[in-house]
């Protein structure tokens, strides 16, 4: 097995037992992306002096017995849309081309405390608009499996990276479905959290009360390690919550058994793909095999979601992306007469189309006269959702469903017709109106050979039911395809 | 004028809060350090940060409702207020609009005729305030300073209830005593950590409907605001007479010229498109908190005048110069409760206190000597150690310095001479010096002997009793 093969837990464990060290692995990953990125553009930034410095420390700490984590020593890429402190940080947009922090945002900070070694800055849809990392001021990232097709997004270039061993994993933010989706769409697993559960302090905004960051991995059981790490209370960030049962890992037990699972008719219907369908079902019925119980159900409101979660997404961003305007940091215009004439250039040269259609969207569901008609609508519909769910999670442990409707686009299908393209979030963004934590696992490919993703949903919480239906079938589908 | 108007006026006051670090971050609000210095990702809006309600703040604007008799907001919410400026790190002002922490409120002054009207309090709202910009001529480029950048700011939103610029001094002398009661800000126009806008219209005497309104900015003293209030009406007034129309925008007060301004009018009033801040979670106020601050709430003037009315044997005008201030009441009654005579602390007060405060311009609330100090003073004089000049002198120090005057006087030798012979010999020279004095005194003008008593206390060097040079001029003459 190549290193750059080698999961997140199983590479810190050869470190820890002298197998190999923090720089092998680095030097190993470096190479790889010096191989693969410049056909798959995974990254914005790789931070190659940076990534063997920290190596470096990070080993020795190993070796005085400093850090003993289950990912010390293990190389990860972080979507740009975190801060980094040092590290060219962009959200794949012009406008912060030379954007540079002076802190690191809270989870990064949790993953360095636990000896993690900072490989670079994946590319991204800019500011997290988009389902399929074309919006990109720096490129498309292509799916690892097939080049001709997009890899998903926002956090397509995490995604890719780990799906093409560019990384042992990696961080994501999931606003609308932007881990779970592109986590899909290349075959890895990735998880949104329960909103509140991984502090935001140092992720630029996109739709605040909407976005989380969660963890991109190779497996099921560095999902949970890392969840357990970058999961923290942090006073920072007034919307993060207490929780005392974030030992993730503890779920990572291979037993459904009494498990109700709800599959809601609602995210079987139109639209969906069969070749998606097929696999999903054959996914839960290999659930139901263990001993869970699956039923259909009504979940109902569905329809609603894609408008309500545009109308409150586009509101928060037109106000967060505000403070992009050319005047202490950023793209600024070369050319301008006077204040508000600098303020429009610089924003129109230093937006993407995607972004400014948001903007645009968001100014104008807030402006006064439509406040009522759209913002406070949409606010509504979102707490029926949550009550909906509310029902559904009285019924059953979790609700299982496809994550996308298709797989991976090709390449330049999707951004001539937008409205298809939120539309293609239907089974991802109710989890975010909710709350919920979500998991994207993987289940098998198309005919094409593109991967599908199951998604599983939870109540407020409820992680650790999730990870432990997720590893169960991982670990039962592993052990069929070996065969 | 042939018709008789009536202009009636509602304020919104901005009062910066006494706390010691910013609404949102841990900052330091100190004022006066260098540009930039008092920041960090939070306040000068960088990508990422999150801000972070501080309970003083929250603590603070309850108070200031409670006193004001406002209902507090169980349930109060911060808003995002966007609009572009460089003063503004986010472009959007956290403020609240749909759901303010207090409102419906009220306080009673005292109306030009004698008697009692309430003002109504729309409500009050927490916000941060912006950044400073300077504008470099020189350089030609403007440069922004943030260490203002989210400071602490409570918006204090009054009906239209006030109908001269006597009931607005009134009112906002009400205010400005309750907050700094409450030790919640200094309130001072002049620094800026209290600002009024004036909202004035016009209209016939009788008249229900309100006239069109116009908002007067940059008002930074009682005096300006009379003034802007008396020429803001005379202004209207004069439009509706020559059959114009008043028209809805923001002006400019120019003090130095005594004439306003339009800034901008209502059409080019921009939309705020303001919304619940994501990134602040709702704030609920327990019955316990407010029970707590309840609690802490001190005794306002109203209640103090009326106790020192029965508790003290001192004038009404002395009462109400020492409770005008919070810190000069209490410098008072600590001094009492030390055993100084109540009359003769507020001769202090109203004596050399407030002089040497005009002289030097100090405000009441930063008096530095302490209660302490000022009784023992009063003890020196008591027993004669030092003389009533003397005092002064070091009263004069003491108001600088804080310093202990029983020290003082030992370590300047100051203490009134007490040794008869030494006094007994300055008298005697004194009468040999000035025959003329003595000769007028002699043959009858009492007078004289005052000249005799400054003379001795010269040679003195102001170390003497007066009362004693006296007797025993009279005793040797």
């Amino acid at each position: 097995m190549r290193i750059t093969d080698m999961t997140a837990v199983l590479l810190a464990e050869a470190i820890r037992e002298g197998k190999t060290t923090a720089v092998e692995a680095t030097e190993a990953m470096l190479e790889r992306i010096a191989d693969k990125d410049k056909e798959l553009n995974c990254y914005v930034t790789v931070d190659k002096e940076g990534a063997l410095k920290q190596a470096k420390q990070v080993q020795e700490k190993i070796e005085k017995g400093e850090l003993t984590g289950s990912l010390a020593g293990v190389p990860v890429a972080i979507k740009d849309n975190l801060c980094t402190e040092g590290l060219l940080t962009t959200c794949a947009s012009r406008i912060l081309h030379n954007f540079v922090p002076a802190y690191t945002a809270e989870a990064v900070v949790n993953l360095q405390k636990a000896g993690a070694v900072i490989l670079g800055k994946t590319n991204m849809d800019e500011f997290a608009m988009g389902s399929t990392t074309e919006t990109s001021a720096y490129g498309v990232t292509r799916n690892p499996h097939n080049i001709e097709h997009v890899p998903g997004g926002s956090s397509g270039g995490s995604a890719a990276a780990v799906a093409a061993g560019e990384c042992f994993y990696a961080l994501g933010s999931d606003t609308g479905g932007s881990i779970r989706q592109p986590a899909s769409y290349c075959g890895a697993v990735g998880m949104k959290p329960t909103y509140g559960t991984v502090s935001r302090y140092g992720l630029i905004a996109y739709g605040s009360s909407l976005d989380q960051i969660g963890p991109l991995t190779k497996d099921v059981r560095d999902c949970a390690t890392v969840l357990e790490v970058i999961a923290s209370h942090d006073d920072k960030d007034s919307t993060s919550l207490v929780r005392q049962d974030t030992d993730f890992t503890k779920a990572l037990v291979e037993d459904v058994r009494g498990m109700r699972i709800g599959i809601p008719n609602d995210y079987l219907g139109e639209g969906l793909d069969e070749e998606v369908k097929t696999a999903i079902l054959q996914a839960a019925r290999v659930l139901e095999e263990q001993g869970a119980v699956v039923e259909r159900f009504d979940l109902s409101l569905v329809e609603y979601a894609i408008p309500a979660y545009y109308t409150i997404a586009a509101a928060e961003a037109s106000s967060n992306l505000e403070r992009f305007d050319g005047i202490k940091y950023g793209y600024r215009a070369e050319e301008y007469t006077g204040l508000h004439h600098m303020y429009k250039k610089s924003r129109s040269e230093g937006f993407g189309e995607e972004v400014k259609r948001r903007i645009m969207l968001g100014s104008f569901v807030l402006s006064s006269g439509y406040y009522d008609a759209y913002y406070l609508k949409a606010l509504r519909v979102k707490a029926l959702i949550k009550k909906a769910f509310d029902e559904a999670f009285a019924k059953y442990d979790m609700i299982l469903g496809p994550v996308a409707p298709t797989t991976a686009p090709r390449l330049g299908e999707s951004l001539a017709d937008p409205i298809k393209m939120y539309l293609g979030d239907i089974y991802t963004i109710a989890v975010n109106l909710a709350g919920l934590p979500g998991i994207s696992v993987p289940c098998g490919q198309d005919s094409k050979g593109l991967p599908i993703g199951m998604q599983l949903i939870g109540d407020c919480f409820q992680e650790k039911k999730l990870l432990q239906a997720a590893y169960t079938y991982e670990q039962i589908s592993s052990r069929v395809s070996d065969l | 004028m042939s018709k008789q108007y009536e202009t009636v006026i509602g304020l919104e006051v901005h009062v910066e809060l006494a706390t010691k670090t910013k609404i949102f971050c841990g900052c330091s609000t100190a004022f006066g350090a260098g540009p930039n210095t008092q920041t960090c990702p939070v306040c000068t809006g960088m990508p990422g940060s999150l801000p972070v309600l501080n309970k003083q703040v929250l603590e603070y604007a309850i108070a200031v409702g409670l006193a004001t008799n406002c209902d507090i907001t169980r349930y109060a919410k911060f808003d995002r207020k966007n609009y572009f400026y460089p003063d503004n790190p986010q472009n959007y002002q956290i403020s609240q609009l749909y759901l303010p922490i207090c409102q419906n409120g009220g306080v009673e002054i005292e109306t030009e005729e004698g008697g009692i009207k309430t003002v109504g309090i729309h409500e009050i709202h927490m916000e941060e305030d912006a950044g400073k910009l300077i504008h470099d001529e020189w350089e030609d480029c403007s440069l922004v300073d943030y260490n203002r950048s989210g400071v602490p700011l409570i918006e204090i939103v009054s009906e239209p209830d006030m109908r001269s610029a006597q009931e607005v001094i009134a009112y906002l002398e009400k205010l400005r005593l309750i907050i700094q009661y409450l030790g919640a800000s200094d309130c001072k126009l002049q620094e800026g950590s209290m600002r009024a806008d004036v909202n004035l219209s016009v209209r016939e005497l009788g008249a229900e409907a309100f006239g069109v309104r116009t908002e007067m900015k940059n008002l930074n003293s009682f005096r300006a605001i009379s003034r802007a209030i008396a020429g803001e009406a005379d202004r209207q007034i004069d439009l509706i007479e020559s059959g114009e129309k008043v028209v809805q925008e923001t002006r400019r007060w120019d003090d130095a010229s005594g004439e306003s301004y339009a800034m901008r009018s209502k059409e080019d009033a921009q939309d705020y498109r303001y919304f619940p801040d994501p990134d602040l979670v709702p704030i609920s106020v327990s019955e316990e908190m407010l029970a707590e601050i309840r609690e802490k709430q001190p005794e306002f003037r109203d209640d103090k005048m009326k106790r020192y009315k029965a508790e003290f044997d001192i004038p009404d005008y002395d009462i109400d110069i020492i409770t005008q201030s919070k810190h000069m009441a209490d410098i008072f009654e600590a001094a009492v409760a030390l055993g100084a005579e109540p009359k003769k602390v507020s001769n202090w007060l109203m004596g050399e206190t407030l002089r040497l405060m005009k002289e030097r311009e100090v405000d009441a609330q930063d008096l530095r000597f302490s209660p302490a100090h000022l009784a023992t003073l009063i003890r020196l004089v008591d027993t004669k150690a030092i003389n009533s000049s003397v005092a002064k002198e070091v009263f004069e120090v003491m108001f600088e310095e804080n310093v202990d005057p029983e020290q003082y006087v030992e370590e300047k030798g100051l203490k009134t001479v007490n040794d008869e012979g030494a006094l007994k010999k300055a008298v005697e020279e004194v009468i040999a010096a000035n025959p003329q004095s003595v000769a007028d005194y002699r043959g009858g003008k009492e007078k004289a002997i005052g000249f005799l008593v400054g003379q001795t206390m010269k040679a003195m060097k102001g170390k003497a009793d007066p009362g004693a040079i006296n007797r025993m001029l009279k005793e040797l003459l």
